[in-house]
């Protein structure tokens, strides 16, 4: 049998469903529910079968390696750098605002994958922003919390 | 029915109402357009607005709306492989080569034409089958809806692995574990939240989508920018390439729209269905009826794989009214939205429906022709302004595909969570994409695994915990052979073609 990324993927998955299937026999039910013929807990723990018996079979059926990734090739810096930028803008946004955030989230984004143009990030950041921010609060009328608004006095 | 019919037409005619039809058609493209922003926030979007106007007025706007987001959300899929209506996943099986090929306007403008004739070809069948197609999708019970759900998983995995099928199925559970997430439908016991308050009402489908799809393929044209196949596809994305149809083009499509027109409209009639089983139904069927050299092009721009989803989820846009109005069940989540929005108006959707307010009825139906009509207008001579989205270059198309994504999530929840689980289930995605891990059978997944749990819960209470159920009905028990059909046939092709490739 050979040992292959996606059987490894495949033997992941088939401890995910086992701990699904775990997870899925330990929810809690009304205890008149118990014996009934469905409760909360019966297609979950179909489900945890049926993930456990498709990836048992891509694990154990042999299978030749016809995926081959250049490895050198890919870009895992710049992705990682965008993941981390989401993630801060994530962090960052309830504290400080929708407009502010979004907008230095868009131009970091673009001087990451290496834009060097200010005048564009700038354009297609805090304007940018401002106009879909407009569109969304002051048309469509969709509330957005933005205390860095509020405190400089744009926002009510 | 005649007069209904001259009432609806008298009603949808009025000058207020083809502006509303123009309007919605309108909104609803740009929506649709947009990766993230579906039919269901637009018509949400649309409710407060239509309380404004007569039932029949606001009905129309909405119905507009429905079709425009159905009609744009094939332009995302085609240009950016970011299918914002899973209605429109299917059309990025061979929309999205096809752009990659230079012929992006070709593509655009293959459906545009099948979303006019599938859609227009739906709404006569909806004309003059309506009050009998109800009756049958009354006759459709549990059973033979959780068959069906089954069958459409099974097809899709089936269709969309290109041989890989033991992985699609693993997506499709992945789908159905997701689903589970949550509260339970009837008991509300929570399932594996973990005591997290934010997974309580479950995962969003919106999240879900837009981290398999639209953050998911940005992250993906990132990581392999430097690939040297990646670049090449790119750059001739850069080509729009003409939006005529040549006359071989033009045959392959009217063979494909009539049959797939039928196969949409039936699906859209069967409640919980909808828009996207009958895009991939009609994909994997259009696959079996041309020929093996057209087959081999499937997946890789072929015409027939384009223009057969693309008439088959506005056919099911159509269909999916005829439960709504007839019935008062929803054919579709976004369904479900304008039934609430009726609820809203004090109008009770059910068989009465068109004799108590034929002008509701038969004006929506005519509106949805008049719509085709304009959806037409409005897209193919806008299509090369449209595809100039592909010339936006790389630096600053990705961040703005994120940025929509990340805002179209926060806005619904305004909860910084949805963010970093969406970030999570994206960075999954890429990583099991890069090893040819297909995404649609979780989505199908995902938007049936509370239906379908929902189903085989009635189906055993009413059989009191027994199995006969699966073949105590002809009609269920066809449903499943055809479905242990396709499992058996595809495991034994995968093993077959598995030993070849090792010798």
């Amino acid at each position: 049998m050979n040992i292959n990324t996606t059987k490894v993927i495949s033997l992941l998955f088939f401890v995910f469903s086992a701990f699904y299937l775990y997870t899925a026999y330990n929810i809690q039910v009304f205890s008149f529910d118990e014996n009934a013929p469905f409760n909360a807990k019966t297609f979950p723990i179909y489900l945890g079968y049926a993930g456990m018996f498709f990836s048992g079979l891509k694990i154990i059926l042999p299978e030749p390696n016809t995926i081959k990734i250049n490895h050198k090739y890919l870009e895992y810096k710049k992705t990682a750098i965008l993941v981390i930028i989401a993630l801060i803008y994530g962090a960052t946004i309830l504290k400080v605002g929708y407009f502010l955030t979004t907008s230095l989230f868009l131009a970091f984004s673009y001087y990451a994958l290496g834009e060097r143009r200010w005048y564009l990030i700038f354009a297609l950041s805090f304007p940018f922003v401002g106009a879909f921010m407009y569109l969304l609060h002051g048309v469509l009328e969709i509330y957005l919390r933005d205390p860095f608004l509020k405190t400089i006095g744009v926002m009510g | 029915m005649t007069e209904g019919i001259l009432i609806g037409l008298k009603t949808a005619l009025t000058f207020q109402n083809i502006l509303m039809v123009m309007v919605g058609c309108f909104f609803g493209t740009i929506i649709g357009m947009l990766p993230g922003l579906g039919p269901m926030t637009a018509i949400a979007l649309m409710i407060p607005i239509t309380y404004g106007f007569e039932p029949a007025t606001g009905l129309i706007l909405m119905a507009g709306v429905y079709y425009g987001a159905v009609f744009g959300g094939s332009t995302s899929s085609i240009l950016l492989n970011a299918p914002g209506v899973p209605g429109t996943v299917a059309t990025s099986f061979d929309g999205y080569p096809m752009a990659q090929q230079g012929k992006a306007g070709k593509a655009l403008a293959i459906a545009a034409w099948s979303s006019f004739a599938g859609g227009t070809l739906a709404t006569f069948y909806l004309l003059f089958l309506a009050p009998s197609l109800s009756k049958v999708s009354l006759s459709f019970r549990s059973p033979d809806y959780f068959a069906l759900m089954l069958l459409g998983l099974t097809a899709i995995a089936a269709f969309s692995s290109k041989g890989q099928f033991l992985k699609a199925m693993m997506m499709v559970v992945l789908g159905l574990m997701l689903a589970s997430v949550g509260q339970d439908s009837l008991s509300d016991i929570t399932r594996f939240t973990f005591n997290n308050m934010n997974l309580t009402d479950g995962i969003s489908f919106v999240l879900v989508v837009m981290a398999t799809f639209a953050m998911s393929e940005a992250l993906t044209i990132i990581l392999k920018r430097n690939d040297p196949s990646a670049v090449a596809k790119q750059v001739s994305l850069t080509e729009l390439g003409s939006i005529k149809i040549n006359k071989e083009e033009t045959g392959q499509m009217l063979k494909t729209i009539p049959r797939n027109s039928i196969i949409g409209f039936i699906i859209g009639v069967l409640p919980g269905a909808g828009a996207t089983i009958a895009s991939f139904l009609a994909y994997g069927m259009e696959r079996n009826f041309v020929s093996d050299k057209e087959k081999e092009k499937f997946g890789k721009g072929s015409v027939h794989g384009l223009a057969a989803p693309e008439t088959a989820n506005n056919a099911a846009c159509s269909g999916a009214f005829v439960p709504l109005l007839t019935l008062g069940i929803p054919g579709s989540g976004t369904t479900a939205v304008m039934l609430g929005a009726l609820l809203g108006f004090g109008i009770q959707p059910g068989p009465r429906l068109y004799i108590t307010n034929p002008e509701i009825f038969w004006s929506v139906i005519m509106s949805m022709y008049i719509g085709m009509v304009i959806l037409l207008i409005l897209n193919l001579p806008l299509i090369p302004y449209i595809a100039r989205i592909l010339a936006v270059p790389k630096n600053f198309l990705i961040p703005l595909i994120l940025f929509f994504s990340i805002t179209g999530i926060y806005v619904m929840s305004f909860n910084n969570f949805d963010i970093y689980l969406m970030i999570g289930i994206a960075v999954i995605a890429t990583f099991m994409r890069l090893y040819d891990f297909p995404m649609p059978p979780l989505i199908l997944a995902f938007v049936l695994g509370g239906l379908m749990e929902e189903n085989l819960r009635r189906s055993l209470l009413l059989s009191n915990g027994s199995w006969e159920f699966l073949w105590d009905r002809p009609l269920t028990a066809s449903i499943l052979t055809v479905t242990v059909l396709i499992v058996i046939w595809h495991i034994y092709k995968t093993l077959k073609a598995n030993r070849t490739k090792s010798y």
